[in-house]
C-alpha cells in the first residue's frame, strides 16, 4: 500500500441524541478506511445504513462524535463544521447530491451555482476571470455555454446533474463525493453521466468517493467497494473481486438481488428476513447483522466481529470465516 | 368468470394536455393488451407516458387532461367512455392501483391500518370487526412484521419499504383482477426492491390477479413480466415477449435503452448512451417520434402513418427499419 493515502479515517462514530431520553442512535459506528489519491471507491448499503452521515462527517458537513478523519496527513475530524467553510481545506473535498432539482438553488442561473464557489472558495472576484472559469468549467462537464444563464427549471435533469458536476468541480478538488449521482436520471441520461464521471477522473486526477445503493452502477466506476450495514462497514475489497466472491453474507444477499436481464437466469434470491436491527443503542456485543443473517450462529449474538484483514485488499467482519475455514473465507 | 379475450384491452388511446402555450399531445395511439393473470411490464423514460396511462386507465386524469381517442376495454366494458359510479365500483375492487413514493400517496394523518379498512369499507358489507380482522391479514399477507403494531402506525412512522407494502395491502384488500403497480421499486434499495417485486408476484400469483408493471428499469421487468410494452414519447414502439424482447429487440429505441442500463455483463466502455431527449409535444412531430435520436433513421422514416410489423409470435414492432 502506498505510504501516505489522501483521506484516512479512523474509528469514527457518530451518535445523534433520541429526543426526551438517554438514548443514542449509532449512525456511524467506529468507522475506518482510508482512500488513495486517484481512486475511486464504491460504498454501498441500504437506506438508513448511515451512508450519508458518514459522508456527510467526511465532507465535514457534520461533527462527530469519536474517532479521526486524515485528510492529506491533517487531521480534520476536530474542526467544527461551522468553521470548515471558511478552511481551505473546504475546496478540496466537494460533493455532488441526488437529486439535481432540491440541490440547485432555484434562484441561481447555471452560471451563478458554478461561480459561486469560485468566487468565495477560490477567492476569484473579477468578471472576465470568473467567465473564463466558468466557461472553462462548463466546456468540462460539457454543458453549452448557452445554458447558462438558465435557471435549474428550464434545464433538464441531465443538464441539471452536470451543473451540479460543474459546482463541485469548479475549485479543482481532490476529492470528489458523489451521493447517488444519478438515481434521479433515466437510464439513458444515468449512461451519460456516468462516462462523464469516468472522463473526468482520468483528466483531473480526482478521487471519488461514490455511494449508491445500485450494484449495477457501482461496479461500473468504481475500483474498490466498501460495504456497509448498521452503522458498520462489513465488507472492504476490490470491486470485482466483491462482486464475484463476496465474503460477506449481507454482500452476498446484495448480490443476489441485482437485477440481471435475463429471464432465463431466476436465481435464488437470498432473502432476508424481517427489518435492521434498531439503531438505537444496538448491543456492543452482538452483530448488527445477527437476526437477518441467513448463516448467523450462536457466536454472532455474543460477539460483535471486528473488521479484518483476509490477505490480498480485502477486509470482512464476520465469524462465519472462523467457522468455515481457518481466515480463508467461506468457499463457493 | 373469465370471458374470452383478453382482461384489459387498451386501443389506439390518445390524450392531450391543455397547457398556457397550447395543446400537448401526450400520448398517440397507444394500444396494448393485458392478458388474465398476466404480468405485463410498462417501460419508458421518464415523460414517455406510462403514468399517465395508468391514470387514463383508472378514470383519475388530472382535469388538464383530456382524452381525444380511444378505448380500455376491462371485462368487457370501456372504462374511458364509464360513467364515474361505474368506475367507483370498479376502482379498489376491480382494478387497483399503487403509487410511486408510497408514503406520499398515503394519508399521511389517519393510521394505515384504518386506510386499508377504508377500501374495505367502500366495496364489502363487513362488519368493523371482521374488516379490522381482514386488514390483520392484509397486513401479515405482505409480509409486515408486526401487524398489530404496524396498523395504528402513521406512514411518516414507516419505512419507505413498509408504506410500498401497506399501499400493495391495500390494493390487493378486494382481490382485484388487475393491479397496475407503478414504479413499486423505485426509491427502494435493492435488497427492498427484489422482496416488493417478488411479494407483488406472489400476490399475482396467488390471487390469479394480472399485474400491469411500471418502471423505468428494463432489468427489473426482465426477470417479472411475462410480456413488455416499450413507451416512447406517448407511442408504444414495441411489445413483445420479456424474453424475446431481451434477446433480440427489433425496435432500434428498446436496442439502445437495453445497451445504455448497467448490468452484469458490460463494462463502462460498452454502455451505450441515447442521444437527444424526448422532443417537445407542442410541436409538430413526425411520425416517428424517435426518428431524431435514431441512427437508423431514414427519409422513409418520416412517411405517415407509423406502421405496426408483426416480427414475431405476439411481436410487435413500430418502425419501418427494424432491427
Amino acid at each position: 500500500m502506498p505510504a501516505s493515502p489522501l483521506l484516512e479515517v479512523s474509528d469514527l462514530s457518530k451518535r445523534f441524541p433520541v429526543r426526551g431520553s438517554r438514548s443514542l442512535v449509532h449512525a456511524v459506528d467506529r468507522v475506518g478506511f482510508s482512500l488513495q489519491a486517484g481512486e475511486s471507491v464504491g460504498l454501498v448499503g441500504e437506506s438508513g445504513c448511515g451512508k450519508s452521515t458518514l459522508v456527510r462527517l467526511v465532507t465535514r458537513l457534520l461533527d462527530h462524535t469519536g474517532g479521526e478523519i486524515r485528510f492529506e496527513g491533517q487531521e480534520i475530524g476536530a474542526i467544527p463544521s461551522a468553521h470548515f467553510a471558511h478552511r481551505p481545506e473546504r475546496a478540496k473535498i466537494q460533493m455532488v447530491f441526488q437529486d439535481p432539482t432540491d440541490s440547485l438553488n432555484p434562484r441561481f442561473t447555471a452560471f451563478d451555482t458554478v461561480a459561486d464557489p469560485i468566487r468565495h472558495l477560490a477567492g476569484v472576484s473579477e468578471r472576465r476571470l470568473l467567465q473564463d472559469r466558468v466557461a472553462e468549467v462548463a466546456d468540462l462537464v460539457r454543458l453549452p455555454g448557452e445554458l447558462l444563464g438558465r435557471y435549474p427549471h428550464q434545464l433538464s435533469g441531465g443538464q441539471q446533474q452536470r451543473v451540479g458536476i460543474a459546482r463541485a468541480i469548479a475549485v479543482s478538488p481532490q476529492l470528489l463525493i458523489l451521493d447517488e449521482p444519478t438515481s434521479a436520471l433515466d437510464v439513458s441520461v444515468q449512461a451519460v453521466i456516468l462516462h462523464l464521471l469516468a472522463e473526468l477522473r482520468r483528466r483531473l486526477g480526482m478521487s471519488y468517493l461514490f455511494v449508491s445503493h445500485d450494484l449495477n452502477v457501482v461496479r461500473l466506476i468504481t475500483e474498490r467497494v466498501m460495504v456497509m450495514y448498521a452503522g458498520r462497514i462489513v465488507e472492504v475489497g476490490p470491486t470485482a473481486e466483491v462482486f464475484s466472491r463476496p465474503n460477506h453474507p449481507y454482500t452476498r444477499a446484495l448480490l443476489s438481488a441485482i437485477p440481471t436481464f435475463d429471464p432465463n437466469s431466476r436465481r435464488e434470491r437470498i432473502r432476508l428476513p424481517g427489518e435492521p436491527q434498531s439503531p438505537i443503542d444496538p448491543s456492543p456485543t452482538v452483530c448488527r447483522f445477527f437476526g437477518r443473517c441467513p448463516e448467523g450462529f450462536d457466536r454472532c449474538a455474543r460477539e460483535m466481529p471486528a473488521l479484518r484483514h483476509l490477505g490480498g485488499d480485502r477486509h470482512v467482519a464476520c465469524h462465519l470465516l472462523d467457522r468455515d475455514h481457518d481466515g480463508e473465507g467461506p468457499s463457493e | 368468470m373469465r370471458g374470452a379475450g383478453p382482461l384489459l384491452s387498451v386501443e389506439d388511446l390518445s390524450l392531450e394536455f391543455r397547457a398556457r402555450d397550447g395543446t400537448v399531445r401526450v400520448l398517440d395511439g397507444v394500444g396494448f393488451t393485458v392478458g388474465w393473470g398476466k404480468t405485463v411490464g410498462l417501460v419508458g423514460e421518464s415523460g414517455s407516458g406510462k403514468t399517465i396511462t395508468a391514470l387514463a386507465i383508472m378514470g383519475v386524469l388530472p382535469p388538464t387532461a383530456r382524452v381525444t381517442a380511444g378505448r380500455a376495454v376491462f371485462k368487457g366494458t370501456d372504462l374511458l367512455a364509464a360513467d364515474e359510479r361505474t368506475l367507483r365500483r370498479y376502482r379498489g375492487s376491480e382494478i387497483s392501483m399503487t403509487f410511486q413514493q408510497a408514503r406520499a400517496a398515503l394519508n399521511p394523518i389517519r393510521p394505515v391500518g384504518r386506510q386499508i379498512e377504508d377500501v374495505i369499507g367502500h366495496h364489502t358489507d363487513l362488519q368493523p370487526a371482521a374488516a379490522r380482522s381482514r386488514t390483520l391479514d392484509l397486513l401479515a399477507g405482505v409480509q409486515i412484521p408486526d401487524p398489530g403494531r404496524v396498523y395504528g402506525a402513521f406512514p411518516f412512522e414507516l419505512s419507505g419499504g413498509m408504506c410500498q407494502r401497506v399501499m400493495i395491502a391495500m390494493a390487493v384488500a378486494c382481490s382485484p383482477s388487475l393491479l397496475i403497480a407503478d414504479e413499486p421499486a423505485t426509491g427502494l434499495d435493492v435488497c427492498t426492491q427484489a422482496a416488493v417485486l417478488e411479494l407483488i408476484g406472489d400476490l399475482a400469483r396467488q390471487n390469479n390477479m394480472a399485474t400491469l408493471l411500471i418502471s423505468h428499469d428494463l432489468g427489473l421487468l426482465g426477470e417479472r413480466a411475462d410480456r413488455v410494452v416499450v413507451m416512447h414519447a406517448g407511442h408504444v414502439v414495441e411489445t413483445a415477449p420479456t424474453a424475446a424482447l431481451l434477446a433480440a429487440p427489433r425496435h432500434p429505441y428498446t436496442a439502445k435503452l437495453i445497451a445504455s442500463s448497467p448490468r452484469p455483463s458490460v463494462g463502462l466502455a460498452d454502455l451505450v448512451t441515447i442521444p437527444g431527449t424526448i422532443p417537445d409535444f407542442r410541436a409538430q412531430l413526425p411520425p416517428c417520434r424517435f426518428s431524431f435520436r435514431c441512427d437508423r433513421a431514414a427519409p422513409e422514416c418520416d412517411q405517415p402513418p407509423l406502421p405496426r410489423v408483426v416480427v414475431g409470435p405476439d411481436h410487435v414492432v413500430a418502425c419501418r427499419r427494424p432491427l
